[in-house]
């Protein structure tokens, strides 16, 4: 029996399972894969302790590639499955791996209803707006118009934004980072490691079979500093490459203002992720490309009791106020008579 | 206490009392009168009194459908007696119907002379026009079938609750308490038993205490200062086997048998499970036993439900989903998934009457082909199906004792029948109960490394938990290489795992108690071969038909895949085999498939359950033929 995992501090490549990686050369998921193993030893995970439990679809291949417990389980039903290991044994680390089709399509109902009660997950959502194992469908993600194989002619879907559902959904912790920037993802997914609750977290990442450069605009030199905005608790959102630009409040609405002259930093928009009403957040998550510079970090992260304790502690009271079960009293409920 | 209420008619001498071996009574009333309290009260007390009784309530699918209509009607029949009662009975001997939509819904059951006590203040003019009727049925000749007894049981309950403090509409609410008086009496049963509850209940309500009470005893006090009835009929007590007995539905039975398995294998109890008609009850039962370790969860839809539980069951609970057919459709993908992972878990199927939404409130036994065929590919799981209410208990604790063993999702088949019908139940000693231990490797299975698929000489694999430290490994759906797990596609290693996967589930049967004949043991004329809630009339009409010297037997079968060892052998002792089943031939059609028996079929669909006479003709008739051919 081994229990080095107890003692001994792993690093990343002790998380890796002995399986061969089955993703395309060039895929974002190899990051998203390198990134977490990282976390997982930052945050001292024990692999006894941890399991991985994904749907189908590319991204849900990540459990055969952890050396942790794991389960692939089947469409969309990740994070029910999830909710069951955590309630059977809540001292468990329970992480989701899904992506856009499997998370908001097929299991958008459990993705919905898990974040709704706070299980204490960790749900990564590789979204690369499209289908990639069925080669190249269009998924709830994808723009207006996009055309794919089931689509020649474009899209007539309009597409759903993952945070503005989690936010709607009361998540407690949402956040958004991109496979390419390995500190921002590795920072935002020790974050999520550490919250208690769903900590739901929208990972962009390049498909680069069916849909190359889908996040072109926020990935390259020549444009990421104008497209994307890096948030900060406390801190004005401020972007652009020579960080003279910011996002002001107009109203009820965001706008674009160049810093200097009238307009002063403490003009501008401060992040607050622990407001308690999520106004802010969903605000935030309504800016998109190319109106807006797209917010990369940590939207919202509050402190909420989780569904597993408030489970767990109703079971403990009712130990405490009828004592542990026994199955005479059980069967006595109610009226009983004795034939002679 | 004595409570005074003018006789309409003063009774000249006492009410002969004729003994009788069984009676049926039915009250009917809207759904909103209270008749599954009454009687729930009535099956309570005869119980106590040492009858043996069976029960079925009959209720709409609408919580509130409009007052007086016959889609309000709800019903509740028991059967009480002085011998072993399988069934609610065949017929009605007295039916209590306290309007005119209730009358018209239930007097075709009620046996030519029965007794019909009518509420008499309901039959206006609004209520015989809600129910249908032209004219008065009471006054048009219809009835004269029947011994009618019109009671003004308004009338008579506010003349007895006038001083109760009760407003009007309160006091109306007692009537159901007045009918159940008055049957106390037809029946010389004790008030006793259904006081005492109304104490526990009423208490702290003083008023609302006072007026049922009053209106119980009016009830009963009109019987006894009536000319009205010419008889009254008893039923002595029952030779039953001693002991401490209570009542039970099949759905408080099973909640019980699971909760003893999680109990006697030191387990927590998960149960994830969506709300549905006939099998919520489960899930309320379960939810109110937290200091069992039960933790129950209410999931956003049926696949939630059953996928928690196999999350559940990955992390080492005992775990179970309930629903009943519309549910089991929706999860047959993930039991796939159960099946491939070889995860143990049990599915509760109280099923009703289908197909899509259906009959929900109805009973049927239809979904025998969905739980052993219904999924995507070769996907062999183990079916069970309990055959009386008590007999959920037992199998309850077999579905999980055999998920466990051979680490397999297990289908419990029940129907609406059995989880809301009621009988007594032997209240067992917890400490003579079978042991249940579960085990969890703790040690690698191979030199250096643990082996998911690594199987026991019965082909089942190990049930290593997440927490264990260096057992960690992955499961999924896709088809994987025997014994190391790892994802594999190969043509060989597929055949393989899908003759390995159902072999395990054919290796079941040696765990499974021999199929037993109840009758000629070495065989004869004709078998009748039931399974599920069919026990009970198929039971009781082939010990008629014995009774009167008719070459017939009858075995049930409780598991269903795999069966008995014994089952062929025993079918092929038989000329021939009759199976009712309340669907189209689903156990026949297995039954052919599996033995190449020419089954003959009965088959009734109508959303109720089979009568003993229904069966007790057919036997007779296929037996006559016999006979006719013989001479």
């Amino acid at each position: 029996m081994s229990t080095e995992s107890s003692v001994i501090q792993l690093t990343a490549k002790d998380y890796a399972s002995d399986q061969d990686i089955r993703w395309c050369p060039g895929c974002g998921d190899y990051s998203i894969l390198q990134q977490v193993k990282k976390v997982l030893a930052t945050v001292g995970a024990k692999r006894e302790n941890t399991v991985f439990v994904s749907g189908i679809g590319c991204s849900s291949r990540f459990p055969y590639y952890m050396s942790t417990y794991g389960f692939h389980s089947i469409h969309g039903r990740a994070p029910a499955v999830a909710t069951g290991v955590k309630v059977a044994n809540p001292a468990l680390d329970v992480w989701v791996a899904t992506g856009d089709g499997d998370g908001l399509s097929i299991g958008g109902n459990h993705f919905l209803h898990t974040i709704r009660r706070n299980v204490n997950l960790k749900i990564l959502l590789f979204n690369n707006r499209i289908y990639g194992l069925t080669k190249g469908q269009y998924s709830p993600t994808s723009p207006l118009g996009k055309k794919t194989k089931s689509t020649p002619d474009g899209s007539v879907d309009y597409p759903l934004h993952p945070i503005s559902v989690a936010i709607g959904a009361e998540a407690t912790f949402v956040a958004r980072s991109i496979d390419v920037n390995v500190k921002h993802l590795e920072h935002v997914l020790e974050r999520a490691a550490k919250h208690k609750g769903t900590a739901f977290v929208e990972i962009y990442q390049n498909c680069n079979i069916f849909n190359d450069m889908a996040f072109e605009y926020a990935t390259s030199k020549e444009t990421k500093d104008d497209t994307t905005v890096f948030l900060e608790h406390g801190k004005p959102l401020i972007f652009g490459k020579d960080k003279k630009k910011g996002i002001r409040l107009h109203g009820m609405n965001p706008e674009i203002v160049e810093l200097g002259g009238d307009i002063k930093e403490d003009d501008l928009l401060f992040h607050d992720e622990k407001q308690v009403e999520p106004s802010l957040a969903y605000l935030l998550s309504r800016m998109h490309f190319p109106e807006f510079p797209e917010p990369m970090g940590v939207f919202r992260a509050v402190e909420r009791p989780t569904y597993e304790d408030m489970l767990m502690g109703q079971v403990d009271a009712a130990v405490r106020a009828k004592g542990p079960g026994k199955l005479e009293d059980l069967y006595d409920d109610g009226e009983t008579w004795v034939v002679n | 206490m004595v409570v005074s209420i003018e006789p309409p008619v003063t009774k000249t001498k006492p009410t002969p009392v004729v003994e009788r071996e069984e009676i049926t009574v039915r009250f009917a009333g809207d759904s909103g009168d209270g008749m599954q309290l009454v009687g729930t009260q009535m099956t309570n007390t005869s119980a106590m009194f040492g009858n043996d009784v069976s029960t079925f309530p009959d209720f709409p699918a609408e919580i509130r459908a409009p007052a007086g209509t016959l889609a309000g009607v709800s019903g509740y029949q028991l059967n009480f007696g002085a011998r072993k009662l399988r069934t609610a009975g065949d017929t009605v001997n007295a039916l209590i119907a306290m309007n005119p939509a209730a009358l018209k819904t239930n007097v075709e059951d009620l046996e030519q002379g029965g007794i019909l006590v009518i509420n008499d203040d309901a039959f206006n003019p609004t209520n015989l026009q809600k129910a249908g009727y032209k004219e008065n049925p009471l006054e048009n000749g219809s009835l004269e079938r029947y011994q009618l007894f019109r009671i003004p049981m308004e009338k008579l309950t506010a003349e007895a609750c006038k001083d109760t403090g009760l407003t009007a509409r309160n006091i109306a609410r007692c009537k159901n308490f007045y009918s159940l008086g008055l049957v106390y009496w037809l029946y010389g049963k004790s008030l006793e038993p259904t006081e005492r509850w109304l104490q526990d209940k009423f208490g702290k309500k003083a008023d609302v205490l006072s007026a049922n009470l009053k209106a119980l005893r009016a009830g009963y006090y009109f019987g006894e200062t009536t000319d009205m009835f010419s008889v009254r009929y008893l039923v002595p007590a029952a030779k039953i086997a001693p002991g401490r007995y209570r009542k039970v539905t099949g759905n408080e039975a099973l909640a019980m048998g699971l909760i003893t398995a999680a109990r006697l294998a030191n387990k927590p109890l998960f149960y994830g499970s969506y709300p549905i008609t006939p099998a919520s009850d489960i899930l309320h039962e379960l939810s109110r036993h937290k200091n069992f370790d039960v933790r129950t969860f209410q999931a956003e839809d049926e696949i939630a439900a059953i996928t928690s539980v196999i999350g559940a069951s990955f992390a080492g609970a005992l775990a179970v989903t309930g629903t009943s057919g519309p549910g089991v459709a929706l999860k047959q993908e993930a039991i796939a998934l159960a099946i491939m992972t070889e995860l143990p878990l049990v599915i509760v199927n109280v099923q009703r009457g289908g197909p899509s939404t259906g009959l929900p409130t109805k009973t049927e036994q239809a979904d025998l082909h969905q739980a052993i065929w219904g999924r995507n590919g070769e996907a062999p799981c183990c079916v069970l199906a309990a055959s009386t209410p008590a007999d959920c208990f037992h199998m309850a604790m077999e579905a999980f004792r055999i998920a466990v063993q051979y680490m397999t999702p297990v289908f419990l088949l029940s129907d609406g029948y059995l989880a809301n019908g009621a009988e007594p139940w032997l209240i067992p000693d917890p400490s003579k109960l079978d042991k249940f231990v579960v085990k969890h490797p703790t040690t690698h299975n191979d030199t250096d490394h643990f082996l998911p698929y690594k199987r026991n000489p019965d082909l089942v694999r190990e049930w290593a938990i997440p927490g264990t430290p260096g057992l960690e490994h992955r499961v999924g759906g896709l088809e994987k290489r025997d014994i190391t797990g790892d994802v594999c596609y190969e043509p060989d290693n597929h055949d393989h795992m899908i003759r390995l996967r159902r072999q395990k589930i054919d290796n079941i049967a040696k765990t499974v108690p021999p199929l037993e004949i109840y009758g000629n043991t070495n065989g004869g004329e004709l078998l009748v071969l039931g399974w599920g809630s069919t026990y009970g009339p198929i039971t009781s009409a082939v010990e008629r038909c014995r009774s009167k010297g008719l070459d017939v037997s009858s075995a049930h079968l409780r598991y269903l895949d795999p069966m008995p060892q014994n089952s062929g052998e025993i079918l092929k002792k038989f000329r021939r085999v009759l199976i009712p089943e309340m669907n189209l031939g689903q156990l026949r059609a297995h039954i052919r498939a599996t033995f190449l028996i020419d089954a003959i079929g009965m088959n009734k669909v109508q959303g109720k359950p089979f009568t003993i006479n229904e069966i007790e003709t057919q036997i007779g008739s296929l037996l006559h033929q016999q006979n006719g051919r013989k001479s």
